[in-house]
């Protein structure tokens, strides 16, 4: 089922033409409506009437997660804050988290997009959705209750975690659709068989998995193990939550909402469009939203995009599933993670500069686990064995603090991080997705 | 009377104690004391050194993270009681022992212990005037 067909099915051409009537309104909207952006527009040397249709958008500037994080908490905004309705946060670079407001009618969007994307999966009005995406300041979990309110299935907002608990409700309520992210669900596989549970039995007929990212390869694991049909969800906070593209049951790539959110592919380098078909660097633009609309911003995720028609139907671009960051930005158990973030922690604790490193690892159905290994220099060493558990202690809290993910930490020799160059390497990934 | 005591950043792997005390032994330098605290990922490795300040600087020429912490050196006599009569001084004057470990070589008829205090200044003061020897770092030195 589509959930819009007129506009889901548009033909591109009109689609086109949708696209440059809304991005001529949207530009003007944010020229009035933000001083960010005028002033933006007005350094760039572009004004409202140069951009005449969606073509000229190339004549645009970038908005990057830095100029959210430098006009924190609501400067990005293009109303007053008292205009938005909800409010939600996700972690920054450094320093402060990204904010983004929603007004009724953002809201409204977002629950559009959101029952595109269900219907998308394969859901159908009076289905029961176990959605065990965290409710609170993380999108995941109210971007899908709305989405579930708007279509007309039933949900039950079980959020993350309790896995006991969720594995009981699907055995009791026979849910139809499940979404959490994809190391969860395998989690709660591994979980099942402790108790005993057939997880080929189980009631899940469609999983939604998104937040983090996942293989082809994870993707037919789950399917077999649940016995079910797994689907790619993406998004961003900073665009709208998740529901910003979604795989549709052919799993052809992910459907991106392109008349709402405008896609291009970019190399990051050159800031040029690359062909389509090409990897680089997914650039989004916001056509309708009004708290905070968003003109090309960089999501430093790395894509290649089509337009060929798919099976389904649907006429919007697909991407493929996310192939990288530009950045260094990596995502464990939903949540995204900067070096930076480390970096400030440890510089806070006795304004010492240690070298660090960032361990991503996960064990066969285990969630991702974060060990952060720091290089112990004269500074920070100390001959008392309390000092030293002392120290390991505040890393680790101060660290979790501004994560919001639990985290070990191991108190490691100098020399003993792996440097290229003079420059240690941050990050290492052992994941295997 | 303060001794200097070397303490060393070990990590729980296989043959590092050996490999930090085999590069003592090419420079030909003598542990007189060593104690091992640990976690079960990190140690804290001390010793009292004939040559601290060479073993400092040979630590830190192979990237081991070490430092110098002044302690005290005890004599205790070697019978039974000894220490206790060495710790009732330090409590009566509400002193506090950080860590402490025996000496591996026996210095004349008596026990020699480390101390490791907050100020150890006092703490030498404390007990040479209860009438306890404390050692200094020639001492042990020549031993």
């Amino acid at each position: 089922m589509i959930w819009n067909e007129e506009i889901e099915t548009m033909p591109l051409e009109n689609l086109k033409n949708l696209q440059s009537e809304r991005l001529v309104n949207l530009v003007h909207y944010v020229y009035e409506h933000s001083p960010f952006y005028r002033q933006k527009l007005d350094e760039t040397g572009v004004s409202p009437s140069d951009i005449r249709g969606i073509e000229d958008i190339t004549k645009l500037p970038f908005t990057t997660k830095l100029d959210l994080r430098d006009h924190y908490p609501f400067g990005l905004f293009s109303l007053p804050r008292r205009e938005a309705v909800e409010i939600h946060v996700s972690s920054g670079t450094t320093g402060n988290p990204t904010v983004v407001g929603y007004t009724r009618d953002d809201l409204k969007l977002w629950s559009e997009v959101m029952a595109r994307s269900l219907c998308c999966a394969g859901a159908k009005p009076g289905d029961l959705l176990q959605n065990a995406f965290g409710y609170g300041l993380f999108t995941g979990g109210l971007g899908f209750h709305y989405g579930a309110l708007a279509m007309g299935l039933t949900v039950i907002p079980c959020s993350a975690g309790q896995t006991k608990r969720q594995l009981k409700i699907m055995q009791d309520f026979k849910p139809d659709i499940l979404s959490c992210t994809p190391s969860y669900c395998l989690y709660m596989a591994d979980e099942a068989k402790e108790m005993g549970l057939d997880t080929r039995q189980g009631s899940w007929r469609i999983g939604i998995f998104g937040a983090e990212p996942w293989s082809t390869s994870m993707q037919k694991e789950i399917e077999e193990i649940w016995n079910m049909t797994a689907t790619d969800i993406y998004g961003m906070s900073e665009i709208i939550g998740p529901g910003v593209a979604q795989e549709c049951t052919y799993k052809q790539g992910l459907h991106l909402f392109s008349d709402v959110f405008y896609p291009e592919v970019i190399d990051p380098d050159s800031d040029k469009p690359v062909p389509e078909g090409q990897d680089g660097e997914l650039v989004i633009t916001t056509l309708t939203k009004q708290a905070i609309p968003l003109l090309r911003y960089r999501t430093r995720d790395v894509v290649n995009m089509t337009t060929q028609p798919c099976p389904c139907g649907r006429t919007s671009p697909r991407t493929s599933k996310i192939k990288g960051r530009t950045d260094d930005m990596i995502v464990v158990r939903g949540v995204n993670v900067f070096p930076s973030q480390i970096e400030g922690v440890l510089l806070g604790i006795e304004g010492t500069h240690p070298h660090y490193q960032l361990v991503i690892d996960r064990q066969a159905h285990k969630l991702d686990e974060v060990e952060i290994l720091v290089e112990v220099d004269e500074k920070i060493f100390s001959d008392e064995m309390k000092q030293m558990r002392m120290l390991e202690q505040k890393i680790k809290k101060e660290i979790e603090g501004v994560l919001s993910i639990g985290v070990t930490v191991k108190l490691v020799e100098p020399k003993t991080i792996q440097r290229s160059e003079g420059k240690a390497s941050r990050v290492v990934d052992k994941r295997v997705l | 009377m303060k001794v200097r005591q070397i303490s060393v950043f070990l990590e729980n792997r296989r043959g590092r104690l050996y490999e930090v005390c085999s590069l003592l032994g090419e420079a030909e330098i003598n542990i007189r004391a060593l104690t091992i605290a640990e976690t079960e990922s990190f140690g804290v490795l001390r010793m009292v050194v004939n040559k601290p300040a060479a073993a400092i600087d040979l630590f830190r020429k192979h990237h081991i993270t070490a430092n110098l912490t002044d302690v005290v050196a005890v004599e205790v006599p070697d019978k039974p009681g000894g220490l206790a009569e060495v710790l009732k001084v330090l409590s009566n004057e509400n002193m506090n022992v950080e860590y402490m470990y025996g000496f591996v070589e026996k210095f004349s008829e008596k026990a020699l212990l480390v101390f490791r205090f907050d100020d150890p200044e006092r703490a030498c003061k404390v007990l040479a005037s209860a009438g306890i020897n404390v050692v200094g770092e020639k001492e042990i030195l020549s031993l």
